[in-house]
């Protein structure tokens, strides 16, 4: 399971990349993996407003609808187009070409609240269990 | 349905977990959803050939003098038209017309048929059978039979390398009692994927060797195993009507478009009179196949519309895999169960249009 150091991950398992004020997310990869084949994404406009811990968008696997959470709260200034027409870079590559939104955050310090790849780990081995 | 009780594992668990199959509970059982991935094992059945572990469906035996009235009296199709060898598409209706269960019925010998039910109707079923058996004996061999499905264009090939039964001769809905593998084996030309492809009824203890001996020799055609999750978009795409989609206690076989099942005019049958009525009075409901013009995939309970007005629901959707495109069956409002209809099936709030189109929404080319 490849969860990387630089990242802060949300128990819903989406990952966020930080850059000063701004910060891209994706799902991660135990969650791609967990979800299996990914047909269709929504995800929000330009401009909206992401509130942490509420739906951000949905993802859909042949089998299954699951909604992808605001790791963290922000104004959406990127959304990753690509991924209408070729959702399954999301299981090739979920860090990288299979990232979600980009947003500028309301609350930089929510980025606390988030695990580290240790504690990720250590979560998804006890969901695991 | 499922209750606190451990789900059960087929005789075949072992070699799920060796080959690395991500396991669901689905009817009481604990099954492989996929093992590769779902599309991956969807496109094997539809180029190649897969494997599928169905062992947790059940057979009912119905056997003695009386068999084939009993046989009668529980299903809507005309069990005289089964000759031994010969396996029928058929269900199970209540007096007023709900489907108990849809299933396969085989003829062994006048005096001897078995039904294979869905997994979690099992326990109903067999009460059911049991409640109208008249003179008949029912028992009830599924503990003690595995059932794998070997399905694709290249699974008859796959087969006769395992068997000197003449499998390329057995005709679409017959079978033959023969060995595979060196065991007793009952060999069905029948399936549920659209492709061409057989059911294997073996032993419980058989089953791992037959398993494992079909993907060896199965390696250099790309025979893969097949998890329940592209049995789903399989039988979808073929729609196959799956119980607890299509069907329930509280739909009837004309309104789910299985009139041809259905022998109004044969012998009396359990239901046939509501049926009849229904023929006269048409349909409450009509299913018809649905293909998405807009983004989204329609999933089960999404309310179909017109001019915005709810006319029905969606039983089962998918993203085809074959097709690339979203489909879909669902219930609707006769009226608007016309070909070309524009509906809209609402996701999350949104009307995304839809228009109906014939099914099956995939049909492979006969070559046979």
């Amino acid at each position: 399971m490849n969860i990387p150091e630089a990242l802060r991950y949300s128990e819903e398992h989406e990952w966020v990349a930080v850059d000063g004020t701004t910060a891209t997310i994706g799902i991660t990869d135990f969650a791609q993996d967990e979800l299996g084949d990914i047909v269709f994404v929504e995800l929000p406009a330009v401009g909206a407003t992401l509130q942490r811990s509420k739906p951000l968008g949905v993802v859909e696997s042949v089998k299954a609808v699951s909604d992808v959470y605001a790791p963290i709260g922000g104004t959406v200034t990127e959304v990753n187009g690509a991924l209408a027409d070729h959702p399954e870079v999301i299981n090739e590559d979920p860090y990288g070409k299979g990232w979600m939104v980009r947003v500028r955050l309301a609350d930089p310090s929510e980025v606390d609240g988030l695990m580290t790849a240790q504690q990720y780990g250590e979560f998804i081995a006890k969901e695991k269990a | 349905m499922t209750g606190d009780a451990a789900p059960r594992r087929t005789p075949l668990w072992d070699a799920h977990r060796r080959l690395g199959a991500k396991l669901i509970e689905f009817g009481g059982w604990e099954m492989p959803v996929s093992y590769r991935g779902i599309l991956d094992e969807h496109r094997a059945v539809r180029t190649a050939a897969g494997l599928f572990d169905v062992s947790h469906m059940g057979e009912i035996e119905v056997t003695g003098p009386q068999a084939a009235a009993t046989c009668q009296t529980l299903t809507t199709n005309d069990v005289r038209k089964l000759v031994d060898g010969q396996v029928q598409y058929t269900l199970l209706c209540r007096p007023d017309g709900g489907v108990v269960d849809d299933v396969t019925l085989y003829r062994h010998a006048p005096d001897r048929f078995f039904f294979c039910v869905n997994a979690s109707n099992t326990a109903k079923d067999l009460a059911w059978i049991c409640e109208h058996a008249g003179g008949a004996t029912i028992t009830d061999r599924s503990a003690a039979t595995a059932l794998l499905a070997l399905q694709g264009p290249r699974a008859a090939a796959i087969l006769a390398r395992l068997t000197s039964a003449p499998v390329v001769s057995v005709q679409s809905f017959r079978f033959v009692d023969d060995r595979v593998a060196g065991r007793p084996t009952l060999i069905s030309r029948t399936g549920y994927t659209g492709e061409d492809g057989f059911e294997l009824y073996v032993a419980a203890e058989d089953a791992e060797r037959l398993w494992d001996a079909l993907l060896e020799v199965g390696e250099g055609d790309d025979l893969e195993p097949v998890g329940l999750g592209a049995r789903d978009t399989l039988r979808l795409e073929a729609a196959l009507p799956l119980y607890g989609h299509e069907l329930d206690d509280a739909t009837t076989p004309l309104a789910a478009g299985l009139t041809r099942f259905v022998a109004l005019d044969g012998d009396d049958f359990l239901g046939r009179d509501t049926l009849r009525r229904e023929r006269e009075r048409g349909s409450a409901w009509r299913l018809v196949g649905l293909e998405l013009r807009g983004p989204g995939i329609a999933r089960q309970g999404y309310p179909v519309l017109a001019d915005g007005a709810a006319i029905g629901q969606v039983t089962s959707g998918t993203q085809s895999p074959t097709l690339g495109k979203a489909i879909a069956l669902a219930y609707v409002d006769p009226a608007h169960a016309t070909p070309d209809a524009a509906l809209a099936v609402e996701i999350r709030g949104r009307a995304v249009p839809a228009v109906v189109v014939p099914t099956p929404f995939y049909k492979r080319s006969q070559r046979r």
